[in-house]
């Protein structure tokens, strides 16, 4: 804001509930998702894939399916030529890089559900009868289904390469090794693992592509979360200049993490689209999605504290490995990275290690999923400290009391990472705060006399835990403000769409920042690359630290642009003008007011840039009943308290904690991708893969604090997208094990399914009674 | 996952529907409510040349209830059948056990005859056939005939239905208004197929339970009676000791195999605690 305009009293919309400007499209069936696009000539694609998780590629036999009625053309590897494998968008350790993915299955096949060969006909359901009429002559070889066989490298995925274990991640802070952990007064190591499981959006992927030939140009609409990055990958491989390729967004029915990323068919189907000339539609069906989408998780850790006798941390040590499938993806290696980082969580620990190998297996391969390596690190430390402090007769809750950092230790650096060489610190916070209001929430202090207890059948038990949430990763983003014709302002912004609600709190916040009503902001245009010159989008909960600061910037170039337009129109000077109620006021006494129309044409761009990462914070506790006769858990009460720096909308960040405590359960109790020796997935549809539904959890709370700005930017804005699902995962766990507590059950291993609770009760009972 | 290519016919009769069936030999299939049937065919495992569509033929749609018992035509919906105020006295086991059938969307349309032909073992009105000893009316180019539950299913998604027949009709037989009953199932999310489930019912004699029938659900390639646990209940007055008693027969009774969901040894375990607790709300006895 200008020094020299008088500041508003208060902000009119930023922070107010503001009921999302999307809905009313949704609602009235107006929303329009890349399958609703139907243009032209346009021709549907299907794509065949392996059935064979690891094999080498004998033939293809594809003239009886290029023979069938309405098929125009099936295309496998060797009609590309070259096969172009998708770079990694994050953290490309050399290492690693020697894993990318081709963009179709070039000799060998390494999971279930590769993509060998796209067939384009008239009709999707044509396109998919004539997958059966192509013959593929596949030599099986030993599959590689698990870590630990993976490590041996005995058989060799990428026989080139020469192992299965592209590389290890490691992060250090302090000196956590041999001699700090044997002078330790008390120390406890074990061994916990968390299921390949995966962000499952309700609208599976589309891609409708058409090549312009005259220009040479292509459209691909269906982009969304990093259309520019896309951009940049999809031109490389077609041999175009950037500003050839237009990437389009359209409604998007959740990312999570995993939607938007590149992947196989973001080439094959802009390329069927040039080979023919003729626009080509592809959309993703849920068998194909739950073995194409990037799956998540999958991680099993060795971990090891060492603290003082009144539960003071002194060191944590860890190794972990993430079954990452068949190969390196944009973001395959960044949960791996985020564990290394982030498995200390929000506690003062002034001695850390960790390890994290990847590895190589003939399975779906991984990508982020909200809360990457969070959720995962979680789950393995907030169990282990739990034990920990029964082990040393400190309250549980006092143990977490003691290491959080305090507000005085901010700045506080995580451990470096040191592959990648990355360095981060906690920015602000005072995590006490938030601990002890979501205590009071969930009235723990009165609930904490059932723990443990045997009610009707039922044990009852509670839990709390802590988390950190990074965020608002850079390093930029783009927008432009422009004054229309009728007076109205139009925003475009690289950040992305995935469902968020980013045209709601970017209205407001653009509003604000020109003090305008909100009507005014009457388009939002956000995700294509046609908007701004270079875009960031939408990911690591960044839109609205990236995009929302610069959004502020934007606004005040606007405003000072209207406020010398203005001065010289009523012949005064531009810090005369005030910007009121959408109109540019003159000085006392006349008071002379223009209309913003007479502005239109006006446009400013904005920017913000920042290098650091934004960390909110917060504490979430679980009531829980367990039955132990079948292992069913009723999720009696949660609460999720976090502190997200400044809260644009509290509609829409309450709806981003719940939906991601309910995605956090999910992943906790249900979902479970289980693959046989094989390397089949067998539970590869929504009859075997369960998700929660709106039923299943009811019964959860969420308070979100702004009591603690980021220094990093000035709206003090922090990432708010994924704190709900990261530490779900350790809380309702360590509240199952409270409520056991009596039987000594200790779950080590998600998802708490019931027959895997009831093998472990039956397990205690019988150590029990062997004793 | 778009649906393979097949020829459709939808009939007005009885009649119509089986001579389709039978002029096409085994490669046509009939059309309930389409809520197991249009799955398969999207995942291509059912390929039929011909659906038949059953939406019309009006003989299929009854609810009958008589002083022989119930007769459910084929056609009709479990919506139907929880909308029915008679039935919840004419037969609350069925109530009970229909009110756990998937979820609202899909009881809106899938049939009883749909889910009798599709025979999956761990759907309840199998469950509830099989413990009630209902007789399955079912018309083929031969005529018609009527096949005992007990004969009627004969492993996962196999029945004894000819590939021209279709059913017709449901009989369940009358009843009493003083019997006991329980019906308790263990599914992962509300609506999902049980794990395991329990059907029973038993009437009483000066204080004593006879002609006990116990159903059991998910735990083997069909449903099944437990004669055994029937034993340990028949001729007792129901306490806590013959609870115990019935709980393990019917534990003791089944080798559930063992699936990506659940362990054997869970399911066998499972089913006992089902059993216990539908015995528990049949005696009006409380959990300890
Ligand atoms: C998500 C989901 C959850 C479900 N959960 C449950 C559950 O918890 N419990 C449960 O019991 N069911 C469940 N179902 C299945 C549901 O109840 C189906 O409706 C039922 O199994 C089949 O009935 P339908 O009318 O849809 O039959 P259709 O799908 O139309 O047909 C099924 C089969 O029966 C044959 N058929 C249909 N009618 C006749 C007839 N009159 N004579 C001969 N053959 C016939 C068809 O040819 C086909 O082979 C679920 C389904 C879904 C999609």
């Amino acid at each position: 804001m200008s020094t020299t305009a008088p500041k508003r009293a208060s902000n009119l919309f930023v922070g107010s509930p503001i009921e999302r400007l999307e809905d009313l499209r949704f609602l009235t069936g107006r929303g329009q998702y890349v399958d609703d696009l139907a243009v032209e000539n346009m021709l549907h694609a299907a794509i065949l894939r392996s059935s064979v998780a690891h094999g080498r590629i004998l033939s293809i036999d594809s003239s009886a399916a290029r023979a069938r009625r309405g098929v125009h053309a099936v295309i496998t590897a060797a009609d590309i030529g070259t096969v172009p494998t998708i770079p990694l968008r994050h953290d490309p350790t050399p290492a690693i890089r020697r894993f990318e993915q081709p963009v179709i299955a070039d000799g060998k096949v390494r999971y279930v559900g590769e993509p060998i060969a796209v067939v384009i006909a008239e009709s999707a359901a044509l396109a998919e009868d004539a997958l059966e009429a192509i013959a593929v002559d596949i030599e099986a070889l030993r599959v590689v289904a698990d870590r630990e066989f993976a490590r041996k490298d005995d058989i060799i995925l990428f026989e080139t390469v020469g192992t299965n274990v592209p590389d290890t991640i490691t992060a250090v802070r302090g000196k956590a090794d041999d001699a700090a952990f044997n002078s330790a007064p008390y120390r406890r190591r074990e061994h916990f693992s968390v299921q390949r499981h995966a962000a499952v959006p309700m609208e599976p992927r589309g891609l409708l592509a058409e090549w312009d030939d005259a220009n040479a140009r292509i459209t691909v609409r269906g982009a969304c979360k990093v259309p520019f990055t896309n951009r940049r990958a999809l031109a490389q491989m077609m041999n175009l200049p950037e500003a050839s390729v237009r990437m389009v967004e359209y409604d998007v029915g959740g990312g999570f993490g995993a939607r938007g990323e590149f992947y196989p068919e973001d080439f094959l189907i802009p390329f069927a689209a040039r080979l023919l000339g003729r626009p080509v539609k592809w959309t993703e069906d849920r068998r194909e999605n739950l073995t194409a989408l990037n799956h998540a998780r999958d991680m099993e850790c060795d971990l090891e504290i060492a603290c003082a006798r009144d539960g003071a941390l002194i060191a944590l040590r860890a190794h972990a490995c993430t079954d990452i499938g068949a190969y390196v993806r944009t973001n395959g290696a960044t949960a791996a990275r985020n564990i290394a980082q982030v498995l200390a969580g929000p506690y003062r620990i002034p001695h850390v290690r960790v390890d994290v190998s990847l590895v190589i297996t003939n399975k779906t391969p991984v990508g982020t999923y909200r809360g990457p390596g969070r959720f995962e690190s979680d789950f393995c430390r907030e169990r282990l400290f739990d034990m920990a402090a029964a082990d040393l007769g400190v309250d549980r809750v006092e143990f977490r009391r003691r290491n959080l950092i305090r507000e005085a230790d901010m700045p506080y650096p995580l451990p470096k990472v040191q592959v990648l060489d990355i360095e981060s610190e906690c920015d602000s916070g005072d995590y006490q705060i938030t601990l002890d209001r979501c205590l009071a929430e969930f009235k723990w202090a009165e609930r904490a006399k059932l723990n443990g207890k045997l009610i009707d059948g039922r044990h009852h038990g509670i839990a709390v835990g802590c988390y950190l949430e990074g965020g608002g990763t850079g390093p930029r983003e783009n927008v432009r403000l422009a004054v229309e014709a009728d007076g109205s302002i139009s925003l475009f912004v690289g950040s992305s769409s995935v469902g968020q609600g980013v045209e709601t709190v970017f209205a407001q916040i653009a509003a604000d920042a020109l003090e305008v009503p909100m009507e005014r902001i009457n388009r939002v245009l956000h995700g294509s690359t046609d908007y701004v010159a270079q875009g960031f989008g939408s990911f690591s909960s960044r839109s609205i630290v990236m995009g929302g600061n610069a959004i502020g910037d934007a606004a005040q170039k606007l405003r000072t642009l209207i406020r010398e337009a203005a001065a010289k129109r009523l012949q005064c000077q531009a810090s005369d003008i005030v910007i009121d109620r959408g109109m540019a006021v003159g000085p006392a006494p006349a008071r002379a007011a223009i209309a913003l129309k007479e502005f239109a044409g006006l446009c400013a761009d904005g920017t913000f840039a920042s290098a650091k990462r934004t960390y909110s914070y917060g504490a979430h506790a679980a009531y829980v009943a367990v039955d132990a006769k079948t292992g069913h858990v009723e999720l009696i009460d949660y609460v999720a308290v976090e502190d997200v720096g400044r809260i644009v909308n509290p509609l829409t960040l309450h709806g981003q904690c719940i939906g991601a405590v309910v995605q956090g359960l999910g992943g906790a109790f249900l979902e479970h991708f289980i693959y046989d020796e094989n390397g089949q997935l067998l539970t590869g549809s929504f009859a075997d893969y369960l998700m929660p539904t709106a039923s299943d959890f009811p019964q959860i709370r969420a308070v979100a604090l702004e009591d603690k700005p980021s220094p990093l930017n000035p709206m003090g804005a922090k990432g708010a997208g994924e704190g709900g699902i990261i530490p779900v995962g350790g809380v309702v766990a360590n509240a199952v094990a409270a409520a056991l507590g009596s039987l000594g059950v200790e779950p080590r291993d998600l998802p708490l399914s019931p027959p895997r609770l009831w093998q472990m009760i039956q397990a205690a009972r019988a150590t029990c009674a062997a004793r | 996952m778009k649906l393979p290519p097949f020829d459709y016919a939808c009939p007005t009769s009885v009649s119509e529907v089986v001579a389709l069936l039978a002029a096409h030999d085994g490669e046509a299939k009939p059309l309930a409510g389409g809520q197991s049937l249009v799955p398969m065919l999207a995942f291509r495992v059912a390929l039929p040349s011909l659906l038949v569509d059953l939406r019309k033929v009006a003989e299929l749609r009854h609810i009958k209830i008589t002083n022989e018992g119930i007769a459910l035509g084929a056609m009709v919906r479990w919506r139907e059948i929880l909308d029915d105020a008679r039935l919840r006295t004419a037969h609350p086991l069925l109530i009970a056990a229909v009110a756990h059938v998937a979820h609202y969307q899909i009881r809106n349309r899938g049939t009883v005859g749909g889910s009798m032909a599709h025979a999956d073992p761990a759907a309840e009105l199998p469950g509830i056939a099989v413990t009630c000893e209902a007789k399955i009316a079912v018309t083929g180019k031969a005529g018609a005939r009527v096949i005992a539950a007990a004969d009627f299913f004969q492993g996962p998604l196999t029945t004894a239905l000819q590939s021209d027949e279709i059913i017709t009709e449901i009989r369940l037989p009358l009843w009493p208004a003083k019997r006991r009953f329980g019906f308790q199932e263990f599914a992962r999310r509300r609506g999902d197929f049980a794990m395991a489930a329990a059907a029973l019912f038993y009437d009483e004699d000066g204080g004593k339970a006879r002609n006990a029938h116990i159903g059991a659900i998910g735990v083997a390639d069909r449903p099944l009676r437990l004669k055994a646990a029937e034993d340990a209940i028949n001729g007792t007055s129901i306490d806590e000791a013959v609870i115990a008693k019935a709980e393990a027969a019917a534990s003791a009774s089944v080798d559930p195999a063992d699936d990506i969901h659940a362990s054997g040894a869970y399911r066998k375990a499972l089913i006992g605690v089902m059993v216990e607790r539908a015995l528990r709300d049949a005696a009006g006895l409380k959990t300890t």
